[in-house]
């Protein structure tokens, strides 16, 4: 008898297991921002390696002591603060000083992700907390771009405005006329050559990273598509000065850090809604909120607080796209 | 009616420890948010709030025996203004420079929950001078949670002390602004719970060992 019933094990779903685990996932993630982080190293120099390790290493070692401190199970190796390291030093500019990425991903990891209870719990995306806890506290330090043409030189770099600042400030007309035409501004916003955070300039890189994730299956078309789609139609619809139907989708699509948020940010497990419907109120909410404060709000950049106030919506969402049950019949119908 | 059973000593202490209005009670966090960006507002705001919840319950405990129940919350309401008018104007005549900054919420004291609350529960079915114990350890456990917050938010987010520069340098900006509020809040209400269980712990471990 006892044979027998070693055979029937009864455990609780789910049943069928895979090879993927978040530590998997999380370093693919990691590799998948590989392209954008050479693109820095690239255009900023070592500057980029400085800020982004700094991230990593602070990240990393908040987790760790505040685990260890806490007598918890230390899971640093599973990769999630690393790539909110990596992600939060890819928001910043490149020539903050050195406190700014510590304290940081001191705030990304200790107050948003373990206070919450870790991994799995938190309501917000940690690295963009970390960012917009930076950007509040040293506003001036935090949007003092310099240009990327001083690639390797390091220090007497010339400061300069974002894209999407000197679109803001000088109008369409201006603004092209800082590349020369607009096939060259188009070449240099999908290169990277351009002011901004140091990940986020290079929408060619960020897009190589985010094919990866398609291919393995770790995003779904739903939350980035609707993003962007929801960004380019009103852009295109409201952006422009002449008009309605006259705006310029592309250099909002490809500007900012619209790529960075939208594939590996708005996407982030813990924090988007779990169903398809919700996945897309939410790209298409994150969308609305990005150009309503590109357009008309006082910051040049809405991405990570559009991505932020949808993640307060999240719960909200999923709890309101509930699929129907097979065979469920609705309440109306019952009383009939 | 319910009489209380602790001394006017214990009374106080209970307002300001087991029964702290921010930190235990978490009622009334409006002010602590708003009025707590630097020390000279929780100090005011602290000190109005010490007044007005002792005077409110002195009176309302003196005319308890007169109040109709199906109307007590009216008359807690009109006490409450009087009160509150009363430190308005004189705030408003003595104190100029900060009662423009937070002359709006003194004038909210209305409408505080802890007020209210000590009013309901305490005041109206207890003798005067246990009633002012009440209120006054209410009231001081109130300034000492403002004092605590705004001091550190008016040191890490201007670097200063009642307005006189101490530490130079780049302030944490976001701690005078709402949002570093909350965070102070949440965070020294997770000190002191902190505090508590652990002291819960020794005493435990104590009478083990006895």
């Amino acid at each position: 008898m006892s044979t027998e019933a070693k055979k029937l094990v009864v455990s609780v779903s789910p049943h069928v297991r895979d090879e993927e685990s978040i530590a998997k996932i999380m370093w693919t993630v990691n590799l998948a921002l590989l392209p954008a982080f050479i693109m820095s190293v690239y255009y900023f120099g070592p500057r980029a390696v400085y800020v982004t390790g700094l991230c990593i290493l602070s990240a990393v070692l908040s987790e760790h002591i505040f685990q260890k401190s806490l007598k918890k199970k230390i899971t640093t190796s599973d990769g999630s603060a690393f790539l909110t390291g990596l992600l939060l030093g890819m928001n910043l500019p490149p020539n903050v000083p050195f406190y700014i990425p510590i304290i940081g991903s001191f705030v990304a990891i200790v107050i948003t992700k373990m206070l919450f209870g870790g991994l799995g719990y938190n309501i917000f995306n940690p690295a963009l907390i970390g960012r917009a806890f930076l950007l509040l506290t040293w506003p001036k330090l935090m949007t003092r771009w310099h240009e990327p043409t001083a690639q390797f030189l390091g220090l007497d770099a010339k400061t300069t405005a974002t894209p999407l600042g000197l679109l803001k400030e000088e109008g369409l007309t201006k603004f092209i006329e800082h590349f020369g035409d607009k096939a060259s501004l188009y070449k240099s916003l999908l290169i990277g050559s351009t002011a901004g955070s140091l990940g986020e300039t290079s929408a060619i890189a960020l897009l190589i990273g985010a094919a990866l994730l398609f291919y393995k299956k770790y995003i779904t078309w739903h939350i980035p598509f609707s993003f962007l789609a929801s960004v380019a139609v009103i852009a295109w619809i409201f952006g422009g000065k002449e008009g309605l139907f006259t705006g310029d989708p592309i250099i909002h699509l490809l500007s900012g850090g619209l790529m960075l948020g939208a594939f590996f940010m708005a996407t982030d497990y813990v924090t988007c809604p779990t169903i398809r419907k919700g996945q897309i109120i939410f790209g298409i909410g994150c969308g609305a909120i990005t150009m309503l404060i590109r357009l008309k709000g006082g910051f040049p950049e809405g991405v990570m607080f559009a991505i932020l106030l949808m993640n307060c919506f999240a719960p909200l969402i999923d709890r309101n796209v509930v699929p129907k049950q097979f065979g469920a019949i609705k309440k109306k119908e019952v009383k009939k | 009616m319910a009489h209380t059973h602790k001394s006017n000593w214990e009374l106080i202490k209970n307002g300001i420890f087991s029964e702290n209005t921010i930190f235990r009670m978490a009622i009334s966090l409006c002010p602590s948010i708003a009025v707590t960006n630097s020390l000279k507002n929780g100090f005011f705001m602290g000190v109005s709030v010490i007044f007005v919840q002792t005077m409110v319950n002195l009176t309302v405990s003196l005319i308890r025996n007169f109040i109709n129940p199906k109307i007590r919350i009216p008359i807690f309401m009109l006490v409450i203004a009087g009160y509150v008018s009363l430190i308005d104007m004189s705030m408003a005549a003595f104190a100029r420079p900060v009662y423009k900054q937070i002359g709006l919420y003194i004038q909210l004291i209305v409408a505080f929950a802890s007020i209210f609350a000590r009013a309901e529960v305490f005041a109206v079915k207890n003798k005067i001078v246990p009633s002012i114990a009440d209120g006054l350890g209410m009231g001081i456990g109130f300034f000492f949670a403002m004092i605590i917050i705004s001091f550190f938010r008016e040191l890490l987010g201007k670097g200063a002390l009642w307005g006189v520069p101490i530490v130079s340098g780049n302030p944490l900006l976001i701690m005078i602004l709402p949002a570093g509020g909350f965070f102070a809040v949440g965070l020294l209400m997770g000190f002191f719970n902190w505090v508590d269980i652990k002291m819960a712990e020794r005493k435990a471990a104590q009478e083990t060992t006895m």
